[in-house]
């Protein structure tokens, strides 16, 4: 990601998602039209009255599923998101803390200028909070009740402020995707390893005794174990795209929180007291860690530096975005007062 | 050489035409943003009397202040352009600012709800509104240097186009305590 300004970003991510989409349904074919190369391979040479796989309905049926799966991952990815999370919606705020929530929320879609989102509640006492949606017209932003009792306002506003620059960047969009995806791919790929598992039995004693005769063909063997190697090998794939995806953006959405609200040093506090808690937030799901601000498992691997870290890691260190935040704030202090109208977090992330 | 002309002619028009639209659609915005800001100057000027209605009993001895907040509000509402709102908003906000210093004498304030309400939805409105002023500020600035920019300030007076004011803050006392937020709702 070279480019840090916003149009940058929002042509990077959307560039990402239609790749990421491309992926996910080639993969899929792959899966269908892979397995119909290998039964068709292994039936061509049988004699004539036997069965010929000659028509791939396999793989016709799979790309298939898997265009309808994004579908569902546009229409009601953050929808599915925010179920798991448990969330419930805010419609009428009640009491102090709502009112807050939602006038926090408001105050900073005027200084997105950005359609309000529609805000959520996720009963967990771990204080964290996400963003989720396709764009942002179609936006969400989710916050925990611990998050509400533990910041104070202006901490409160910084948290929101992050998630509202995800939002205009269109983080949203890819890390969406990408829940809705890695879901899918792990429920698949245990559905069919599972399959083949209990398939390989019944069908491995015919196989074995229509083969002897025959001898194999050596391709249709080839073919057949490139495929199941991706089939293993697609969950890891899609949980470290998420990892991976997500240490960077976490950076620049706290330096474009920091020019919404001019107040890097709440943000920095904030940090500093989700860190503290280091329970982990329960409600939300191993396949959604990549939206929220900080990591809700609490993964050591999240401290470390250098290659390790940025590969397996979702997010950066929290010292480090609170040392990044507090020279923020150093440098808005040094000019108090002064125009603030520029985009302040460009040098940095 | 008049068809030459004419085409000369309908690129000139359709220029005009275009640079006209243009103005148009800036003039629209920048009242459109004096819009966003007036629905925040509003709602402040209606949640202020009821604070005051709250609060009246238990601080009898800060009449003073009630009433400075009271006159304040009261020639906000009645302010109309951009300079005199943003002059009558600034000290609407230091009255208020006072107002809420003072409170922090009286313990029984702090845990009444409706003061906590209150308090909550005057700083969310106060934070609109500088919010607010900043896109207004932003849009109104882009709207300025277009109709003097050359070429478009040709059809600055086909568009009825003036320089819009920018909602300055004049009050250095107001430029650093732009909150009210005294952090008595939450440690």
């Amino acid at each position: 990601m070279n480019g840090t300004n916003l149009w940058d970003q929002q042509a990077s991510n959307r560039r990402r998602s239609a790749l990421l989409v491309a992926g996910f349904v080639i993969f899929f074919a792959w899966v269908g039209f892979g397995g119909d190369l290998a039964f068709w391979l292994a039936t061509k040479d049988l004699p004539p009255h036997e069965y010929h796989h000659t028509i791939p309905w396999l793989g016709l049926l799979v790309t298939a599923l898997a265009g309808g799966m994004v579908w569902f991952a546009w229409a009601k990815g953050s929808d599915r998101v925010l179920w798991a999370a448990g969330a419930r919606e805010v419609v009428e705020p009640r009491g102090l803390e709502e009112k807050t929530l939602v006038n926090v929320v408001e105050e900073m879609a005027i200084s997105a200028r950005l359609p309000k989102p529609r805000i959520w509640i996720v009963p967990d006492p771990d204080p964290n909070a996400f963003a989720t949606g396709i764009d942002a017209a179609r936006a969400h932003i989710a916050v925990t009740e611990g998050l509400l009792r533990a910041l104070d306002r202006d901490e409160l506003q910084g948290v929101i402020a992050h998630e509202f620059a995800h939002i205009r960047n269109l983080d949203v969009r890819l890390m969406t995707l990408l829940a809705a995806i890695v879901g899918a791919v792990a429920l698949i790929s245990d559905g069919l390893g599972r399959f083949l598992r209990g398939g390989g039995r019944i069908s491995g004693g015919s196989s074995r005794g229509g083969g002897s005769g025959k001898g194999g063909n050596p391709l249709a063997v080839i073919v057949l174990v490139l495929w199941v190697i991706t089939l293993i090998l697609a969950p890891l794939v899609t949980r470290l795209l998420a990892m991976a995806v997500s240490r960077k953006r976490e950076y620049l959405a706290d330096a474009t929180s920091a020019e919404l609200t001019r107040n890097p040093a709440a943000l920095a506090s904030a940090l500093e007291k989700l860190h503290a808690h280091a329970a982990p937030t329960r409600a939300i799901a191993k396949g959604a860690a990549h939206l929220c601000i900080v990591d809700p498992l609490e993964r050591r691997i999240n401290e470390k530096e250098g290659m390790l870290g940025d590969v397996f890691a979702s997010h950066p260190p929290i010292s480090q975005r609170v040392t990044r935040l507090q020279g923020m704030a150093y440098m808005y202090a040094k000019k108090e007062g002064r125009s603030v109208g520029g985009p302040v977090g460009q040098d940095v992330g | 050489m008049t068809m030459l002309f004419l085409i000369v002619l309908i690129v000139l028009a359709l220029w005009v035409i275009g640079a006209y639209n243009r103005l148009i659609a800036l003039k629209n915005q920048v009242v459109n943003g004096w819009k966003q800001i007036d629905v925040q100057l509003k709602r402040r000027h209606d949640l202020i009397p009821n604070l005051v209605n709250t609060v009246k009993g238990s601080m009898n001895f800060e009449k003073e202040t009630l009433e400075a907040v009271i006159s304040a509000r009261n020639k906000a509402v009645n302010a109309s352009g951009v300079k005199e709102t943003a002059a009558a908003e600034g000290q609407l906000t230091q009255a208020l600012g006072r107002f809420f210093a003072l409170s922090e004498a009286y313990p029984e304030l702090k845990s009444n709800q409706n003061v906590l309400q209150l308090q909550e939805e005057l700083t969310g409105t106060e934070n609109k509104i500088g919010f607010s002023r900043q896109a207004y500020n932003d849009i109104a600035t882009t709207y300025n240097t277009v109709q003097m920019q050359f070429p478009t300030n040709l059809v600055a007076g086909l568009a009825k186009a003036v320089p819009a004011d920018l909602w300055e803050i004049e009050d250095a006392a107001e430029r650093n305590v732009p909150k009210v937020d005294l952090g008595f709702g939450k440690a």
